[in-house]
């Protein structure tokens, strides 16, 4: 019965099919922005993930102040670290693999006539390793350079490209600023951080380097910390706190003058945010589904009222109330179904040109077409249930006498 | 009413109106559409209902359909009193006993003969193999052997007429009712739908209920009802004596 009444839907669809597919229209553009946007979203928030991973995982960062500042923040006026608090949290706290205190400054990286403006940044070896950094050429620091603060440099990927161009940087002298400085590594490059920036703009030399030739001081304005496998960086995070409340004698009841940030959770903010804008796009998107609906709606009231003869027909023969409310249902169902069948297909379409095009990975959800169908059924229950109802209620005779 | 009555005739009585009465509208726009009409019929007969416009016939058409369900008054179909039947439930009682032949043939457009005969044993839920059986055979009923695929577009006035008859008898029903069905067909085309409808008259025993305005018509029934302002005027027995 339930066949037949599909079967019935059917035909009356293709009878009007110009109306039919116009009907859908909405209900087809719903579906396929739907589809598109949270692809799309889905795609960008991998990418987020994915980049934030380059950086380090189980990274956590220590610094002065009291966390997110504005960009005009008082850093200066802040009590710096000092390379013993490094030493001190690689010496007393459990589950460390890498500590690397840095310190970093603006300056111009210069090599015979190229000059760029770059970011040097002072650390040790353990930077590369929290970082994430591999070498694509040329060596670490030895022991010996870095404990001498010896004028060696190690270059981004851009400086490389910007002052060497195509030629081997290995042994060349670069001047930082006033100091003369020779290369001994060059670092793969890792591009655009989910920020925007050019993650392989700088230059590393040793931090005591940095300290006396290039800053004058010795002042470490950040630590990184990456915690070994499977140890929880909540916990770290909670030992190095506690640490350096100590060490910069922070009485109990006071706020810390210093944060520790966990990568996780830039991730899950970055993640976070991206997922409020697809969930946003996909509700404005869920709207036009809606206003789909309203045309189905309207779409089967007119069928109702141009087949009011053949309603009245039937119920004289015999249909129950419910076998014309059915009848009427079902096509308003299939009919919106088939709009999503459509939808999906554009949708997924749409999103696989638009990933290529903001270079975000596909990443089809196959849960997001299971309810992007479902609800498109749904739309055509709801919106159909209406005008079917009317349909079983009406009159017989009425129904008959109707021309 | 007079429950001694049906219980002795229940046995050859199959419609059995007692002191219908129909009203539409309330208060002073009320209009008396029937008014007490006692009525029964028995199995078998074939009867047919005159009058003038507005005279009532319908409506007691209506009401002998299960369309519509008397203000006052008693139907019993079989004994069983239909006012007090659901809609559903009256439904039920058309799909299983009753077939319905309009002035207007009433067929679906750009659906086949075939199908439009088919369609009463759908609502019955007869599978479509068994389904397909009877309409033929129905069809074959009423010499529309080879016209199944046509549409109601492609068949004439008297051929439309004979599927809705197709329609009707397909269920074997109990009583048919032709509301007018040789309105709209010239007298050569009304003779052969009178014609058929005698023959399922006297060869399934099916008991007939014909509005007709036309003597001819009305001729080929066993008894004549004439309608007057919502009563009934005269009952004759074709060939037989008049009341």
């Amino acid at each position: 019965m339930i066949w037949e009444t599909i079967l019935l839907a059917l035909r009356q669809i293709r009878r009007n099919v110009m109306r039919s597919s116009l009907t859908i229209l909405g209900i087809v553009i719903g579906v396929s922005a739907v589809i598109t946007m949270v692809t799309l979203g889905g795609g960008a928030t991998a990418k987020v993930t994915s980049d934030i991973a380059k950086l380090g995982t189980n990274l956590l960062s220590v610094r002065p102040g009291q966390g997110f500042r504005g960009p005009g923040g008082t850093r200066s006026t802040e009590d710096m670290f000092e390379v013993g608090d490094a030493e001190a949290i690689a010496r007393e706290i459990s589950g460390l693999s890498a500590v690397a205190p840095m310190a970093s400054q603006t300056t111009q990286a210069i090599y015979q006539n190229e000059n760029w403006s770059t970011t040097v940044t002072g650390s040790t070896n353990a930077y590369l390793e929290v970082r994430n950094w591999q070498l694509e050429n040329g060596r670490q620091f030895t022991g010996g350079e870095l404990r001498a603060g010896k004028a060696v440099c190690i270059l981004g990927a851009t400086v490389r490209n910007e002052l060497f161009g195509g030629l081997d940087p290995l042994s060349a002298t670069i001047r930082l600023e006033k100091l003369a400085c020779q290369v001994i590594g060059v670092l793969e490059s890792k591009g655009e951080s989910s920020f925007g920036t050019d993650q392989d703009n700088f230059v590393l030399i040793p931090l005591r380097t940095l300290q006396r030739r290039i800053a004058g001081n010795t002042d470490v304005s950040a630590i990184y910390v990456s915690a070994q496998d499977g140890v929880s960086t909540e916990k770290v995070e909670k030992d190095i706190e506690r640490l350096m409340r100590e060490r910069r004698h922070i009485s109990i009841g006071d706020d810390n003058d210093f944060h520790v940030r966990d990568m996780q959770e830039l991730v899950s903010t970055m993640t976070g945010t991206t997922r409020v804008l697809t969930g946003l796009l996909g509700a404005v998107a869920a709207v036009s589904l809606l206003v789909g609906g309203i045309g189905i709606m309207n779409i089967m009231l007119v069928s109702v009222t141009e087949r009011t003869r053949e309603i009245g027909i039937r119920l004289a023969i015999g249909a129950l109330e419910r076998d014309v409310l059915m009848q009427f249902l079902v096509e308003a169902v299939v009919l919106s179904s088939f709009g999503g069948l459509v939808g999906i297909a554009l949708g997924v379409a749409a999103a696989g040109v638009g990933a290529r095009f903001l270079g975000v990975p596909f990443v089809l959800n196959p849960s997001i077409i299971v309810i992007a169908f479902a609800f498109s059924a749904a739309v055509g229950v709801i919106f159909g249930y209406f005008p079917a109802r009317q349909a079983g209620r009406l009159d017989p005779i009425e129904a008959l006498r109707h021309e | 009413m007079n429950t001694t009555v049906s219980k002795q005739t229940v046995n050859q009585t199959l419609i059995e109106l007692q002191g219908v009465t129909k009203v539409y509208g309330t208060g002073r726009a009320a209009m008396h559409a029937l008014r007490r009409i006692d009525l029964s019929i028995d199995q078998g007969e074939f009867v047919a209902v005159m009058g003038p416009s507005g005279s009532g016939k319908s409506t007691c058409m209506n009401i002998l359909g299960c369309l519509d369900t008397p203000t006052v008054g008693a139907y019993l179909f079989e004994g069983v009193d239909v006012g007090r039947l659901s809609r559903d439930q009256r439904a039920v009682l058309r799909r299983n006993y009753l077939g319905f032949v309009f002035q207007g043939y009433n067929l679906l457009n750009r659906t086949s003969a075939l199908e439009n005969v088919e369609l009463p044993l759908i609502y019955r839920g007869v599978p479509a193999t068994e389904r397909r059986e009877r309409a033929e055979q129905a069809l074959e009923a009423v010499g529309l052997k080879g016209w199944e695929s046509h549409t109601p577009g492609e068949l004439s006035g008297g051929q439309q007429q004979r599927v809705a008859i197709a329609r009707a008898i397909v269920t074997n029903p109990k009583v048919l009712l032709a509301d007018e069905p040789t309105g709209n067909l010239d007298s050569a085309r009304s003779c052969e739908i009178m014609e058929l409808l005698t023959r399922l008259n006297q060869e399934r025993r099916i008991t007939i209920v014909m509005v007709t305005h036309e003597h001819d018509m009305a001729a080929y029934a066993t008894r004549v009802i004439r309608f007057l302002d919502g009563a009934i005027h005269s009952e004759k027995q074709n060939g037989g004596t008049s009341e």
